[in-house]
């Protein structure tokens, strides 16, 4: 059925589809929509059995969901940002664990200084973790993927946590189409694991492991990765064929078959990317855009196949490595070792700063033009940033810089700075 | 599960064979299970290793062998599961070192999910993981009324990771942290944090402290605690004779001389009521308790800390007054017959005059 919904809603109807028996989560924005919807649909009994869990923080929210994926129901948990850090030590535990619990993150900036708004500092940061991380381009998308992501979560036992854009997806109003009850069980078959805590059989989960098997296991949880990887695509292409529309896989490639130029990406600036690759084919360039859906486990030789011919990448990433520069940028270039190509890192859309069609043909004219550095910050208040380093230069003392560059933009009323 | 052997002969478990055979302890059951078999590691004379099996075994004959434990990290999980052996005999899993208590939500909520009323759930944690890094899951778990026992094997400092102080050290306790150095005397006298009283005001059903001197009263309280359901606190007092410098042998005695001098109140509360008291049955200065334990050698030593051992005289003090510790119980109450009983076992232990 096709409706105009919000994307927390439609997420959360599809979550709904898949039958979680446990949902736990804390508020943070911008999640909040998504737990406030499934709460409704516990309380009204629209979804049952399934137990919904308020708790008193991330930590105890993934906390949660690992004692119930044990007892063999499906669990379900939304989070962002600081609670996505907050809940960093139980991240790892549910992947070590091989618990498949699935998570939304509705993707925002890490503070200090604080911020709601949109990037991918908070799920980048958790990148290790052991979690499958796959980006949502889109609403729908973002929907389709949770229905894959319990399969895939069952399938592999691993965690899955599907990444959707904080506010510009979240709470984005858009046609979308949401399946039958029916189509949804018969993709995805009911939760039962290999073992759980059942005084039946009673079983040790979580033993102490050291040096002489810590590796194996280890191993094993990148080889599950690995599975994923294959998995993914398999799921996509099954889930297409089952619900008629494609969603979700490992790249969404777009307009890169003759491309000499392709710009990568994650999330949800792919449809401002796409509008953009339009318009400068329309004008004659040979150009493409490549969405990373599956970002963990990263899919190596299918960017290398998909960017076969290309001799110029940018990655656009909503998030970097402080001291270091891109993340994205270093998987793709790992994946292209060996190839001759230049490639730029653009750090764009921090903190929920919009990245415009015009900045977007801004960065790509410069890169026609060769003024495009190795690492640029897009549409950064360069004058700004440099008055600031040359007072800390100046006055020698450590402190906060939050509040001086709000008052060089006027933001905070005037006063010495 | 296999039944355990039954090696008590010679011990006091002539308590067991006065009582009443539906009043005896689960542990006097010779075809009784053990929640934790034997081949861990835990120390000699570990006092939480003898208070989570009495616990958990309690537990488990509560509900016929229905329970399902969330561990938090520490010396129970560290020595009862050395990958690839487990000691438990029961459905165990642990996650991490702050959220036994929120997994054992989850596993409640499952449960529930489920439709499987049958199966309890118990969580534990040492003090560290319960009064220190913990205690936010903990107070989450109370305030929901999730339907979960939580025990905490309480020894007084991080002894996990080398004795270093917790919340639950007592003031003066010498701990790795807290080295009686120059005029310190050791760890310092603050505010403490009581945990059972914590546990009190969120009034749960039922809140209890034990100690592994009165192992039938332990058992009494868990099996008590299994009668309700909703969140329910257990704090047991377990010496460590690592981290307490006492002998191995002594750790029964140490335990019981925590209560006699007044140091560690046992009793039991219903909603935020403290409903019994265990009485002192001859009370003891504190000195008696500290004079057993290294971790207090430098109060002693040197000409001694007579004002330090005062002040910690004033605490047990105070504790006698505030829960009523010298009363005597009421006719016919549980403890009246386990007074009896007691004094049955005092005179044994002292031998014909």
């Amino acid at each position: 059925m096709r409706s105009q919904l919000e994307g927390s809603l439609g997420v959360a109807r599809m979550v709904a589809r898949c039958r979680p028996q446990v949902v736990c989560a804390y508020p943070i924005t911008p999640q909040t929509h998504i737990v406030e919807a499934l709460s409704r649909m516990v309380s009204t009994g629209e979804l049952a059995p399934c137990e919904f869990v308020n708790v008193e923080s991330e930590f105890a929210a993934m906390s949660v969901a690992i004692g119930a994926s044990a007892t063999g129901a499906r669990a379900y948990t939304a989070t962002a940002s600081q609670g996505l850090l907050y809940m960093a030590e139980a991240l790892f535990n549910a992947a070590g664990l091989g618990l498949p619990v699935v998570m939304t993150v509705a993707n925002r900036a890490i503070g200090a200084p604080i911020n709601i708004w949109n990037d991918h500092s908070d799920a980048m940061a958790l990148r290790d973790c052991g979690w499958v991380q796959l980006y949502a381009t889109s609403n729908q998308e973002a929907a389709d993927m949770h229905v894959q992501a319990f399969r895939l979560a069952e399938q592999c036992s691993l965690p899955v946590m599907v990444c959707m854009d904080g506010f510009v997806l979240t709470h984005a109003f858009e046609p979308l189409e949401l399946p039958e009850q029916q189509l949804v069980d018969e993709f995805l078959p009911p939760f039962r694991p290999r073992q759980l805590l059942d005084p039946a059989e009673p079983a040790t989960i979580g033993a102490l492991v050291g040096p002489e098997a810590f590796t194996e296991v280890r191993y094993l949880a990148h080889a599950k990765q690995m599975e994923a990887l294959d998995a993914i695509p398999v799921l996509a292409s099954e889930f297409e064929s089952r619900l008629g529309r494609a969603s979700g896989g490992l790249l969404g490639p777009y307009r890169c078959e003759d491309a000499h130029t392709v710009v990568i990406a994650l999330g949800s600036v792919l449809g401002t990317l796409e509008e953009v690759i339009d318009e400068r084919r329309a004008r004659g360039a040979g150009i493409g855009a490549l969405a990373v859906k599956s970002y963990r486990p990263f899919p190596d030789a299918e960017l290398r196949a998909a960017l076969a011919g290309v001799s110029k990448v940018v990655v656009l990433e909503r998030a970097f490595s402080v001291g270091r520069g891109g993340i994205v940028s270093g998987d793709v270039l790992a994946a292209l070792a060996g190839r001759e190509l230049e490639l730029h890192t653009v750090v764009a859309g921090l903190g929920g700063r919009a990245i415009t069609r015009a900045s977007l043909h801004r960065l790509l004219d410069d890169l026609d033009g060769g003024r495009l550095a190795r690492l640029e910050f897009l549409d950064l208040e360069r004058d700004v940033v440099e008055r600031e380093l040359e007072r800390g230069r100046v006055h020698q003392r450590p402190g906060p810089h939050a509040e001086s560059i709000l008052r060089e933009l006027g933001i905070v009323s005037a006063g010495p700075i | 599960m296999s039944a355990a052997r039954f090696y008590q002969t010679g011990t006091f478990a002539v308590g067991n064979r006065l009582r009443d055979p539906d009043e005896a302890a689960a542990q006097a059951d010779p075809g009784r299970g053990n929640a934790i078999t034997k081949g861990h590691r835990a120390c000699q004379g570990c006092g939480e290793a003898l208070g989570a099996r009495y616990a958990l075994d309690a537990a488990l004959r509560a509900t016929g062998g229905r329970v399902i434990a969330a561990n938090a990290t520490g010396c129970l999980e560290v020595f009862s599961t050395p990958f690839p052996e487990s000691s438990w005999r029961l459905p165990w899993i642990h996650s991490l070192f702050a959220n036994a208590p929120a997994v054992a939500t989850g596993i409640t909520a499952a449960l529930r999910a489920q439709g499987r009323s049958d199966v309890r759930v118990v969580a534990q944690g040492g003090d560290g993981g319960t009064l220190d890094i913990g205690l936010a899951c903990l107070s989450g778990m109370f305030e929901r009324g999730d339907d979960v026992l939580y025990v905490c094997y309480d020894n007084e400092a991080y002894m996990n990771t080398g004795v270093q102080r917790s919340a639950a050290t007592p003031p003066a306790a010498r701990t790795a942290t807290t080295e009686p150095l120059g005029n310190r005397p050791g760890n310092a006298f603050g505010q403490g944090k009581n945990l059972p009283l914590i546990a009190m005001a969120h009034e749960i059903p039922y809140v209890a402290t034990a100690t592994v001197a009165e192992l039938r009263d332990l058992e009494r309280k868990v099996e008590r605690a299994m009668e309700f359901h909703g969140p329910r606190y257990l704090h047991v007092l377990v010496p460590c004779p690592l981290g307490w410098g006492s002998a191995p042998a002594e750790t029964i005695e140490i335990a019981r001389l925590a209560k006699e001098t007044g140091l560690f109140p046992v009793l039991e509360a219903e909603e935020g009521r403290v409903v019994a008291v265990s009485p002192i049955r001859r009370l003891r200065p504190v000195e008696d308790y500290l004079r057993r334990q290294k971790r207090y050698a430098h109060l002693f030593a040197d000409g001694g800390r007579p004002e330090v051992i005062a002040q910690l005289q004033r605490i047990a003090d105070r504790n006698v007054e505030r829960f009523g510790l010298l009363d005597e119980p009421q006719q016919g109450s549980d403890g009246q017959a386990a007074r009896e009983l007691l004094d049955v076992l005092a005179a044994a232990e002292r031998g014909p005059q």
